[in-house]
């Protein structure tokens, strides 16, 4: 290995929508986020995994998050260094809200240009949203190789990397080089555990916001442990024309919200012969039901 | 599902007033604040790390160790070429509490430990148990660490303790077939060599814990001719130095994932931990109180997950329309099973604390010499700890036993197959009352602590406590208790026979332990309103039990011994 690794997980703090309850939705069709828990989004955790698995098996790799949101998406931040990270970045600032997937890919390109990795890693998509265009177009604007639907970081040699690809019909194995953005697709090993250790050393891990929050000397607080320091990054932090962030740098418009009411259709006979049954399994492997 | 944090009866134990002194003297003043940067800077700060970390356990619990439990108890270890291979679901256990850095927990920093307090290390054993009782056997050989700690020089400690938490596993090598309960009698031969530099191990070892461990402490007659207790040693051996094959694993009733293994010792070398001779007399007796304090909490956990699969499936059978948990006769056996639970919970953390201060005490005279009044203290709660520890074993192993059973009857046929967990269980718990000295050794242990009135002056303790005027009532009954212990403790060593005091020893033990746990619940109840229903259960239950064995031993003759003694001359 020649120079250190230097990955960077890109991390979204999202409503937790897989167990979505009675008042998920408000009246006006979008997400009630007070009513549903904030987590890690799950495929943002297996590219953290994959992060910390080149961390293991190359010493001197370091991994950083960074993550875009409000104050308190630093959870998302402590949650990284508890599992094994190094360090991370919030981006917040007003002027960052309200972005599509474009403004953010904009905001988080701008931050990566600051921070130089060699390696981004995320999650293919977040379970908001369901788009899967953050990683790609984050890959876009810096102009750097991109690798989708990974599963594996299978090796490094200094110069490429080869990933394996889960693909609709079977898998692909590809070699890129760096610098390289690769997104991880929910199929890929889970997140290792919080570990004991890394749990207890950064729990006091705060941004400057939060610190002053709680009304503590922010010096007295951090001296002898910078590493507890979570850096808070606004707009003016990485440059870039203001145009381009948050609502004024998003071009999506939501036109109209449809609400739809799940309801049972009409049964569906079918005699107890073998082609009947066949043709039941089918449709339900069709329709992704099963299998 | 995290198994900690849906359980406040854990958690709650954390609050006990003790606890601030406990981890006081475990941090030694805070003295690695500054120097290791996971280390507390305070009291509130190293009790908040017992909460976090627990919470951390507790997920692994109630998201991979439980779930495995069932495959890992059907798959089981397999034994190939003299090695064992664990069940897929008994890897991944391990390798997700090593990820998470949960080896170790209790050995200090400078071993890579997390330098926690036996309290919450106890608390974990008992989360670990109630996902899987048999795993729990696995991750509890850590237990060893704390041996090696306690007694190997410096070189040893360095040499093994920080492999701990990197997540090699340990046994505990003492049973042979020749020597179960009586220890006295191993013959495992430990040779000096003087050209290797080291001890060789010749001999057999049976019913071996996780027998193919990378870290063995093994006890084994070092003196040549002789035939007692004197004669052994301890011995700390590692796997890469060869020379220990696996015969077999037993095939067994429960705790399926553990394998219990038959090792044969080929000159298999090992060096010696702390001095010649000690072996039995010191170490083992000393890893044996903590092994039964593990066992205390393997039991603890399991009644817990038994309670769990009773109340769950009460809630769900309906039978003559309606859940059978509205019928007295089913929802009598949950509120038992729950006091029983809970009592056994009570004293099993009460015996923790004990140890708890005076292992605490011991590590600082590492450093300092203890002060006149800490010495007193020191050896006071050994001597609690030594009495309470057979106390624990003897009363959470029967009543976990007693817990699955009766968790097993509310699922009544369903129960008997496999489909629910509570058979697993009802087959794990079995173990329980056996392993690490059998009930019958307990009751042998804990008789002392009748005979030299230990448990009545920590009674008398309890007693001076005061209770809200609502459970005057029930404190009434346990003083009554008392005076009745006290009478038939009087009557049965008035006899001066030994074999007489023998007889009666368990029914005065659990004499004894029916009033302690009666005041720790009554206690519990004093700062949570969540323990009064099983204080008035366990305290009411109590003095019937009390009654039933006092009633006994006053209209016992001596000659009614005969009709037992009989059977020696029976085949």
């Amino acid at each position: 290995m020649t120079t250190p690794l230097k990955v960077v997980v890109l991390a979204k703090q999202v409503p937790d929508t897989r167990n979505v309850g009675k008042n998920a939705m408000k009246e006006d069709g979008t997400v009630n986020r007070a009513a549903l828990p904030a987590i890690f989004n799950p495929e943002d955790l297996n590219a953290l995994e994959q992060a910390l698995r080149l961390k293991d098996r190359y010493p001197g790799t370091t991994v950083h998050l960074l993550t875009m949101g409000p104050g308190r998406a630093a959870d998302i931040i402590r949650e990284g260094l508890f599992r094994g990270a190094d360090g991370g970045v919030l981006l917040t600032d007003r002027k960052f809200a309200g972005a599509d997937t474009l403004a953010t890919s904009y905001a988080l390109a701008q931050a990566l240009r600051k921070l130089q990795p060699h390696i981004v890693i995320a999650g293919r998509q977040a379970i908001d949203g369901d788009t899967a265009q953050v990683g790609p177009q984050v890959a876009e604007k810096l102009g750097w190789p991109q690798v989708t639907y990974a599963e594996d970081i299978v090796s490094y040699d200094g110069k490429e990397m080869v990933v394996k690809r889960r693909l609709e019909r079977g898998v692909e194995t590809v070699a890129a080089t760096l610098p390289l953005v690769v997104t991880v697709h929910a199929s890929a090993p889970g997140c290792r555990p919080r570990h004991a250790k890394q749990l207890l050393k950064y729990k006091y891990a705060k941004t400057l916001s939060e610190i002053q929050e709680t009304g503590a000397d922010y010096d007295a607080e951090l001296k002898n442990a910078d590493y507890l320091r979570i850096s808070e990054w606004g707009v003016a932090d990485v440059g870039g024309e203001e145009a381009q962030f948050g609502l004024s740098g998003s071009p999506t418009k939501v036109k109209k919200i449809e609400n739809i009411v799940f309801q049972a259709k009409e049964s569906k006979k079918l005699a107890a012969s073998d082609e009947d049954i066949d043709g039941l399994i089918k449709e339900l492997m069709a329709n992704h039901t099963i299998g | 599902m995290n198994f900690y944090t849906d359980n406040n009866d854990i958690a709650f134990q954390l609050q006990h007033p003790l606890m601030r002194k406990i981890v006081e003297l475990k941090e030694k003043g805070f003295s690695d604040k500054g120097k290791v940067d996971y280390a507390p800077r305070d009291v509130d700060d190293a009790l908040d790390s017992y909460d976090k970390v627990l919470e951390v356990l507790g997920e692994i619990c109630g998201e991979v160790i439980a779930p495995n439990a069932e495959s890992v108890d059907h798959d089981g270890p397999e034994v190939h070429d003299g090695r064992v291979t664990y069940a897929r679901g008994t890897q991944r256990n391990h390798e997700a509490l090593v990820q998470a850095g949960l080896y170790g927990m209790s050995l200090p920093r400078k071993f890579g430990g997390l330098n926690f307090s036996m309290v919450p290390y106890v608390m974990a054993a008992e989360i670990v148990s109630r996902a899987d009782a048999g795993f729990a056997n696995i991750w509890g050989l850590q237990d060893c660490a704390e041996t090696i700690h306690e007694f190997a020089g410096e070189d040893i400690q360095q040499e093994f303790l920080p492999r701990i938490n990197k997540g090699d596993t340990c046994s505990m090598d003492l049973t042979e077939p020749d020597a179960g309960s009586d220890l006295q009698a191993v013959m495992l031969r430990a040779d000096w060599d003087e050209k290797k530099g080291m001890w060789l191990l010749n001999g057999v070892k049976r019913f071996i814990t996780n027998g193919d461990a990378q870290i063995k402490l093994v006890l084994a007659r070092s003196e040549e001719g002789t035939t007692d207790a004197r004669g052994l040693s301890y011995f700390v051996y590692d796997k890469a130095w060869g020379g220990v094959r696996v015969r077999r694993i037993e095939n067994k009733l429960g705790i399926k994932g553990s394998p219990t293994c038959e090792l044969v010792f080929t000159n298999a070398p090992a060096k010696i931990v702390g001095d010649r001779r000690m072996g039995l007399i010191k170490y083992v007796m000393s890893l044996m109180n903590g092994a039964r304090l593990g066992v205390g909490a393997q039991s603890v956990g399991l009644s817990e997950a038994a309670y769990r699969e009773g109340l769950k499936y009460a809630h769900e059978r309906a039978q003559f329309g309606k859940t059978i948990v509205n019928f007295p006769a089913v929802y009598e056996l949950l509120a038992v099973i729950k006091a029983k639970l809970q009592a056994s919970r009570a004293l099993l953390y009460e015996t923790s604390r004990f140890v708890d201060i005076y292992k605490a005490y011991n590590f600082v005279a590492e450093d300092r010499k203890l002060t006149p009044e800490e010495r007193t203290e020191c050896k006071e709660y050994q001597r609690l700890a030594d009495v309470y520890t057979p106390l624990l074993k003897l009363f959470s192993s029967e009543y976990a036993n007693q817990n699955a059973y009766d968790a097993l009857q509310i699922h009544g046929g369903s129960g008997f197959m496999k489909e629910y967990p509570i058979e697993r269980m009802y087959r794990d718990a079995r173990i329980l009352t056996i392993y690490e000295g059998t009930s019958q050794l307990q009751v042998v242990a804990a008789i002392r602590g009748v005979t030299t009135g230990a448990y009545l002056n920590r009674i008398r303790e309890y007693e001076k406590t005061p209770v809200k005027g609502e459970h005057e009532q029930l404190k009434k009954i346990l003083v009554a208790m008392t005076a009745q212990y006290e009478q038939a403790v009087q009557l049965v060593t008035d006899r001066n026979d030994t074999e007489y005091t023998d007889f009666h020893a368990r029914r005065l033990v659990e004499m004894a332990g029916h009033i302690v746990m009666g005041y720790l619940l009554l206690l519990d109840a004093q700062r949570c309103g969540a323990f009064e229903q099983s204080a008035a259960i366990f305290i009411t239950r109590g003095q019937a039990w009390n009654t039933g064995h006092f009633s006994f031993i006053e209209h016992f003759e001596p000659d009614h011994l005969a009709a037992y003694s009989v059977l020696k001359d029976a085949e």
